[in-house]
């Protein structure tokens, strides 16, 4: 038996969450350190997996079965397909980043945990309670359950660690909020367990749906395995009703429509990424979330094709209505973090929009889009977190002129703004020209309403950009820092990868092209005009 | 007329009674298959003898040991008697018919002792209370004829008594347990019924602080529990005019219609199917009743909360398994063949318990109180399973019961250690940052909440799983989206707790972590290992119960 290389690049952070929340409670650097290790580690093991794997061979490849809990017919079924591979490159490569960038985000602070003010003299609780370990275990257990949903070619494998992964997030969210809050101490605690319940529930009840549907399709197909159910479909062994695909469809949209999120399920998402601190609400956008969009492609459009294709029209005007309104709100906050979670809102729409236009051009530009926002949303967020670290306010209003005293900041705020408005030359302007060629080759009307969202992405961008770094500096801001080694260690090689997937995006279309071809063979969907390899 | 008209339980047998009398012929008891019941209710009784006859200072001791020593064997003989194959191949009924030995039975007497063994380390805990005058007081009442507040009780409790009878009512009870979902005859089944109910009134009242909460509770408990018991009675009454019997196998067979015979004094009533449904329904209501399930769940907060907290832990998970099994029996056994009649009843049953359980605890602020409505909408998750009627629902609800059971045992033994000036602190506006103070306690008190919000890898998950999937399977598709919807409404409750544990600021007048004895600990730790056992590799108890999923009759 061969190395099981896709369990291995799951095992690997699980354990180095254990270890890192095993750390002694004075050792607080080693635990940093042993969890930067590990999810470098981590990326090596993924970029191994990206070695190994042929673009051309196989539509799931690096398979894995083992017996799990057979009187449910789950195998522990592990498999990847290109977008499989891509968005375990993403989130492999991301999570170092998230783990340097929140180096300090979970220090203990001067003021809490509050000493207990005598009543309890036998109480020790600062010897026990270690928060900054638990943070660096919580991401990379996050890490492992994304990774291994990413992976999982059984559907209840996969609705396990897609459920699960809610509970590491939720007390990442919940427990370590942004320092930087209007209200104090008291109103941040308070709305950051509502932020935190807020993205439980909404998750949670997407997830338990779809289990009503993950078990209805158990009875109507007798298995668990994706490949095996498409399979059955394609040769017209598997007959299922109309209704009843239709059904499980909807329990299973349901549920990646609240991950990803669609609007009217976003709501959970602007409040959640206002709360936690920045490399959490990159965690959350970047890479959980991603999880979402991408479910969509492999298992609505996987299990259910009649279901999907019959779903496209309210699917669509859905994803315009999160372009627009998204875009829309984006302009209007005046909190620089809420402000990025609205412009995801109106990028997820986009991604959602590839996925059901049902072209080869739409659905490489979502897979595309899914990494290229994932590592865009990371650079502007992460430099917004290093600035409100450094004034102690979200608010836009609180900066000004910051260009004159940090133009390091001021740049590297500059590049992930202009790859948020997909500036051709940077990575999002490939996917987002993909996305609205496939939206114009078939519905030409979805593709003009869609454009409008790169309009409103330049307003929203550029007068961010306006109100806090040009102008004159505030008196506050006199003495603000400019980036220091380690922010620039995060943000540097994120901008690069723009940069170059931007000018040469090539090997990652290669990688997605022919697993998109299989998925818009499953939907029996063909592009209506001769292929358009916008991408070469 | 032949006396086998009048004791139906003897019918086969008394056939020809009409020879002398001196041939009567002793029954044949099957020691070996009915030890683990004899072995626990040989060991209550031998510590009622311990109450007589030891030194008081040397009780507690001596009755943990007996009490240990006999669930252990006990346990012991179930896992004897499986590996036998009297779960599978070798199945049958003993006692005369009385009783049946089968893989449902044997699984949840299993499973009963276990709990029981689990419930007896934190009934024998000592170390949470403060000491009285110089004495290690557990969590029951030192003299429960004391009235509350009296001089005698202050006396008692200066005396150092402690009220040791707790553990030969515990015996009681687990032994009656262990009957009550083997019973193969109504009348076993009532015998059983009141035999671990008593001793549950009992050890409802006995609590050491808070006693007329406690004493309320019991009474409560009891009065209702009567009613239940009399509808029980009364359908038992009912179903033997309309058999000419009591024991299981025939009341099926008079069901489906296979037998032909009618008993000349019965002859008014027998196959009348009035009499049939009433009784039906009548004893189901009582198991319902004991069970938990809407609308018979009015005991339950009220019970779960005045009753001191090891009893409520023992009584929340064993009375649940013994009496779905027990439901299970009847179901399955004695009325297949009117499935159709109570399956409709059953489904709305289900759907109201999962729907009321789940929103009423949304309100609660007692975490006893919360715990009882949750127990309620597990209920109502466990019917789902019922409804099934199919093998898959049997093996289904096992799982679940076991799962559930040490997740609820484990979780009430986490409440007793969370304590205030006045015992335990139950409110949960005390629970505020707990997660600060002891960080461990409250992490395993989440694992206990998500096992019962039932996230993946918890054994929550899988047992919802099975039942949901059994159910599904069985035709039930919209109960089951009730059931996750409901799901999802209890998560809610569930997630609140854990919210306040870990991101509210903690009160500086909170609570504390008491530091229990190893006892306390290990039937915490057992809680909890099970529950991630369970959760992450079920496969193994999954097919035990499988295979120990088929009544003989």
């Amino acid at each position: 038996m061969s190395f099981p290389l896709l369990t291995a690049t799951a095992v690997l952070p699980a354990l180095g969450a254990v270890a890192t929340a095993a750390v002694p409670a004075a050792r607080r650097t080693a635990a940093k350190w042993l969890a930067l290790l590990v999810s470098l580690a981590t990326l090596v093991l993924a970029a191994v997996v990206a070695v190994r794997f042929e673009p051309g061979g196989a539509r799931y490849q690096l398979t894995e079965t083992y017996e799990w809990i057979p009187a449910f017919g789950v195998r522990w079924e592990l498999g990847v397909d290109g977008i499989g591979v891509a968005l375990l490159l993403l989130t492999a490569l991301l999570i170092p980043f998230i783990v340097l960038a929140g180096w300090h985000d979970a220090d203990p602070s001067p003021s809490s945990p509050p000493r207990s003010s005598g009543g309890h003299p036998k109480e020790n609780a600062n010897n026990r309670w270690r928060p900054t370990q638990g943070f660096f275990a919580l991401i990379l257990m996050v890490e492992a359950m994304v990774i291994l949903s990413f992976e999982a070619t059984d559907v209840f494998l996969f609705y396990i660690f897609f459920e699960a992964m809610l509970i590491p997030m939720y007390f990442l969210i919940g427990g370590f909020g942004d320092r930087a809050h209007q209200g104090g101490e008291e109103a941040a605690a308070t709305q950051r367990s509502y932020a935190a319940v807020k993205f439980l529930l909404y998750n949670l009840a997407g997830g338990l749906i779809m289990l009503a549907a993950v078990i209805g399709l158990y009875v109507a197909a007798g298995s668990f395995s994706l490949p095996d159910i498409v399979a059955a479909r394609a040769s017209g062994e598997l007959e299922m009703g109309t209704n009843t695909e239709r059904l499980l469809f909807l329990g299973f949209f349901l549920a990646f429509a609240v991950k990803a999120p669609l609007w009217p399920l976003h709501t959970w998402l602007p409040n959640a990424m206002g709360e936690a601190t920045a490399p959490v609400a990159v965690l959350i956008t970047a890479v959980v979330d991603k999880v979402g969009t991408f479910a969509m492609l492999r298992f609505c459009l996987g299990l259910f094709p009649e279901a999907s294709k019959w779903a496209t029209p309210v699917v669509l005007v859905l994803a315009l209505v999160s372009i627009v309104y998204g875009a829309l709100l984006a302009v209007g906050q005046r909190d620089i973090k809420r402000l990025v979670a609205y412009a995801s809102i109106s990028h997820f729409g986009f991604i959602i929009l590839g996925i059901f236009v049902m072209t080869s051009q739409g659905q490489s530009g979502a897979t595309l889009y899914m990494v290229n926002h994932g590592i865009s949303t990371a650079a502007l967020m992460l430099v917004a977190g290093f600035l409100i670290s450094r004034r102690g306010s979200r608010l836009i209003a609180d900066y000004g002129g910051v260009q004159k005293v940090a133009p390091v900041l001021a740049g590297t705020f500059l590049v992930g703004g202009l790859a948020t408005l997909s500036l051709p030359g940077l990575a999002p302007f490939v996917s987002e020209f993909l996305v609205l060629v496939g939206a114009f080759a078939r519905y030409p009307v979805v593709g003009v309403v869609a454009t409008f969202g790169i309009v409103l992405a330049a307003l929203y961008t550029l007068v961010l950009y306006q109100r806090t770094m040009t102008g004159p500096v505030k008196p506050e801001l006199a003495k603000l820092p400019d980036l220091r080694v380690r922010e620039l260690a995060v943000v540097a090689p994120l901008i690069a990868l723009l940069i170059f997937l931007g000018v040469y995006p090539k090997p990652l279309t290669d990688l997605v092209n022919p697993a998109v071809r299989h998925t818009m063979s499953d939907v029996q969907e063909h592009d209506p005009e001769p292929e358009v390899e916008a991408a070469k | 007329m032949s006396a086998s008209a009048v004791h139906g339980l003897w019918t086969d047998l008394a056939a020809p009674a009409a020879e002398p009398i001196a041939r009567i012929q002793a029954p044949t008891i099957e020691y070996a298959q009915l030890s683990p019941v004899l072995i626990v209710i040989g060991a209550a009784v031998l510590g009622i003898l311990v109450e007589a006859f030891v030194p008081r200072r040397a009780r507690h001791y001596t009755q943990l040991f007996v009490a240990g020593v006999a669930l252990a064997a006990g346990f012991a003989a179930v896992v004897a008697l499986s590996v036998s194959g009297y779960a599978t191949t070798e199945a049958g009924i003993a006692a005369e018919g009385a009783l049946a030995v089968d893989g449902p039975a044997l699984f949840l007497q299993g499973v009963i002792l276990l709990v029981g063994l689990v419930a007896l380390f934190t009934f024998a805990e000592r170390r949470l209370d403060p000491a009285a005058h110089g004495n290690r007081v557990d969590s029951f009442a030192a003299q429960a004829a004391s009235v509350p507040g009296s001089d005698g009780e202050k006396a008692a409790v200066k005396a150092g008594f402690t009220t040791t009878e707790v553990f030969p009512l515990l015996m009681f009870a687990v032994g009656g347990m262990m009957v009550f979902p083997a019973a193969n005859d109504l009348l076993t089944l009532f015998i059983a019924l009141e035999v671990f109910s008593l001793p549950l009134y009992l050890l409802c009242a006995l609590a050491r602080r808070r006693r007329l909460l406690s004493q309320e509770a019991a009474v409560k408990y009891f009065l209702l529990g009567a009613f239940a018991s009399a509808f029980t009675l009364f359908g038992i009454a009912l179903l033997y005019g309309y058999a000419g019997s009591v024991s299981y196998a025939r009341i099926a067979q008079v069901v489906e219609g296979t037998v032909k015979e009618v008993s000349p004094a019965l002859a008014g009533t027998m196959g009348n199917d009035v009499l049939l449904l009433l009784g039906a329904a009548l004893v189901t209501m009582g198991l319902l009743f004991k069970v938990g399930a809407v609308p018979f769940h009015m005991w339950t907060p009220d019970v779960y909360q005045g009753a001191p907290t090891p009893v409520t832990g023992f009584m929340a998970s064993a009375t649940k398994v013994a009496a779905f099994g027990a439901l299970l029996r009847l179901l399955y056994v004695v009325l297949p063949g009117l499935r159709w009649d109570w399956r409709p009843v059953m489904w709305a049953v289900a759907a109201v318990t999962m729907v009321i359980g789940a929103i009423v605890a949304i309100t609660q602020t007692d975490i006893k109180r919360l715990l009882a409505y949750s127990s309620i909408a597990h209920a109502g998750f466990i019917l789902a399973g019922v409804i099934a009627a199919k093998p898959e629902g049997i093996s289904s609800v096992l799982f679940y019961l076991a799962a559930y059971s040490f997740v609820t045992v484990g979780a009430f033994a986490v409440v007793t250690l969370v304590r205030d000036a006045g015992g335990e602190a139950t409110h949960l506006s005390k629970w505020a940052g707990l997660g600060r103070r002891s960080p461990l306690v409250a992490a395993v008190f989440a694992v206990f909440l998500l096992a019962f919000a039932g996230i993946p890898l918890t054994s929550g998950f899988a047992g919802k799983f099975a039942v949901f999937k059994a159910a599904a399977e069985g035709g039930a598709a919209p109960l089951v989206v009730v059931g996750v919807l409901s799901s999802a409404v209890a998560a809610f409750f569930y997630i609140r707790v854990i919210v306040l544990m870990f991101f509210s600021e903690p009160t500086p007048e909170g609570p504390t972590v008491a530091v229990p004895s190893p006892l306390t600990t290990t039937a915490i730790a057992v809680g909890a290992a099970v529950t991630v056992v369970l959760g992450v590799a079920p496969q193994y108890f999954l097919d035990l119960a499988t295979s120990a999923g088929t009544f003989v009759r």
